[in-house]
């Protein structure tokens, strides 16, 4: 893979990763009521 | 329009497989936002003096053209390609949230209904079948964990738009102008991040092959994994595709029962307990469940490349019936064990949907499977209505006569056994697709009607 390829790989996975991620963040912040509420 | 020809979308040497799921995630992640619709309806409601059921119309319109777009314009994605399909998809999805802020502004529900639900719904079906195909050609040795990544995305999509939608109405006004804003913003957003999908999205040249680790055809040793093609047409025509159709039908119904009442359910469970469930402990078991239904998608999914598609069903709907046979026999007993259950059920509910694509291509060939995927996917239509029917008249049926705790819903669960139960022989009757409904390859070894596309791609 070329450097430019592999920046690309790194800069999409980013773009789909990052509100992804978000995502399961405030999931588990639901989860904790599960426990707690 | 010509650069969104099938013919354009052709990778070039070295381009890498592990490209095309952020395309596939790009769009999924994007029109997942649909099942966080709930969040706009106390504004909505409250600003334009609507009802409940009201409110709930773009949802259900947006639904019904999921179904139909996926079922009526699969055909055309197959041959349009995905990168044509993923465009209409980003332009309807986008323009649909753009129509329904123009609504919301001007105080005209029915703008709502036609932006969201109907040019929206569009986006959503041609959207969610446009990389399936695309998908496994790239992953002929591992379909059911590629498809499980792009459907696992449509899980993911509310997971994002409902802490987003809920924190962009804080912070614009949940009145006619800041939902309109609300939408204006999401629709923009989404225009650009599933752009993405649209730029990045590549076909394999005829002449591309896995890696050498990974073997194509490995999996075509196994029994009803064919290396024949079949026509979208002709599937409709088969035993095969109508037993797909029942399986798929009874799981969604099975699983979406519990969703769509999750909370009140539990509630309901232990109400007569020493530990009844509060709200928000309640809307942690919603969110528990998103996540099992999300774990499902690419868990069960990746599972079913190694033990085979029609194990991994028998397991969903097998394991499934003893999973609400053990809910109803223990009542409210135990706590645990029925979120335990209830998190399984709704694995396989998220496994049932993200393994089906895999199994059609088993059965019938990559050849037109996007397009058959489409046609499929009228069962999830059928069960999104018949599952939620079923728990609330028989909850409604139940406190009327006067029941409460796990009884209100003790019949419900039995119907979902049975149902399961015939999913499960409809799954049994599954056997290799007959000869006789095989597309006759044309000269060259291409099927008669295939889109040619150039030779020289890479890994």
């Amino acid at each position: 893979m070329t450097a430019r390829r592999a920046l690309l790989f790194v800069l999409v996975w980013l773009w789909v990763g990052i509100p992804f991620i978000y995502g399961l963040y405030e999931l588990t912040l639901k989860l904790k009521q599960l426990f707690t509420g | 329009m010509r650069a969104l020809a099938r013919s354009r979308t052709v990778a070039p040497p070295g381009w890498s497989r592990w490209l095309v799921p952020p395309a596939a995630l790009s769009i999924h992640l994007a029109i997942g936002q649909a099942y966080a619709w709930s969040v706009f309806k106390p504004p909505l409601e409250s600003a334009l003096h609507l009802s409940g059921t009201a409110s709930a119309l773009p949802f259900q319109l947006a639904i019904v053209m999921l179904g139909l777009s996926a079922a009526f314009g699969g055909t055309l994605v197959e041959r349009r390609g995905p990168r044509w399909a993923m465009c209409v998809s980003t332009v309807c999805f986008a323009a649909g949230f753009l129509v329904a802020a123009l609504g919301a502004a001007a105080g005209r529900f029915w703008l709502v209904v036609l932006g969201y639900g109907f040019l929206g719904g569009i986006g959503l079906g041609i959207g969610y079948i446009s990389p399936v195909s695309t998908l496994i050609k790239w992953f002929p040795d591992r379909p059911g964990m590629a498809t499980g990544i792009a459907i696992m995305g449509f899980g993911g999509g509310a997971l994002i738009a409902s802490p987003w939608s809920t924190g962009l109405l804080g912070s614009l006004g949940s009145d006619t102008s800041g939902i309109a804003r609300t939408f204006l913003v999401m629709g923009l957003v989404y225009a650009v991040f599933m752009t993405l999908g649209v730029l990045l999205v590549r076909v394999p040249a005829d002449d591309w092959r896995p890696p050498a680790e990974a073997p194509a055809g490995a999996s075509a040793a196994r029994p009803l994994v064919t290396t024949a093609q079949v026509s979208a047409r002709s599937a409709l025509r088969t035993p095969q595709f109508w037993c797909l159709w029942v399986v798929l039908c009874t799981n969604v119904t099975a699983g979406i029962g519990i969703l769509e009442k999750a909370a009140p359910m539990l509630s309901d469970f232990f109400a007569h307990t020493a530990a009844p469930v509060s709200a928000p402990a309640a809307a942690g078991f919603v969110g528990m469940l998103s996540l099992a239904n999300m774990l499902g998608r690419i868990g069960w999914s990746a599972a079913s490349d190694l033990v085979g598609r029609k194990n991994v069903y028998r397991l969903y709907l097998g394991a499934g019936t003893l999973m609400y046979l053990l809910i109803a026999l223990t009542g409210d007993a135990s706590k645990p064990l029925f979120i335990a259950c209830a998190m399984v059920i709704l694995s396989f509910y998220g496994g049932g949907f993200a393994t089906v694509p895999a199994y059609l291509k088993d059965l019938f060939g990559s050849y037109q499977v996007g397009a058959i995927h489409g046609r499929l996917l009228t069962a999830w239509s059928t069960a999104g209505i018949l599952g939620p029917l079923i728990v609330n008249a028989v909850a409604d049926g139940a406190k009327s006569a006067g029941r409460s705790g796990p009884d209100l819903y003790t019949t419900s669960l039995f119907i979902m056994i049975g149902l399961l139960a015939v999913g499960f022989a409809a799954n049994e009757l599954i056997r290799p697709v007959h000869p006789r409904h095989h597309q006759p390859p044309a000269s060259g070894g291409q099927l008669a009607d295939e889109p040619a596309a150039p030779k020289g791609a890479g890994q």
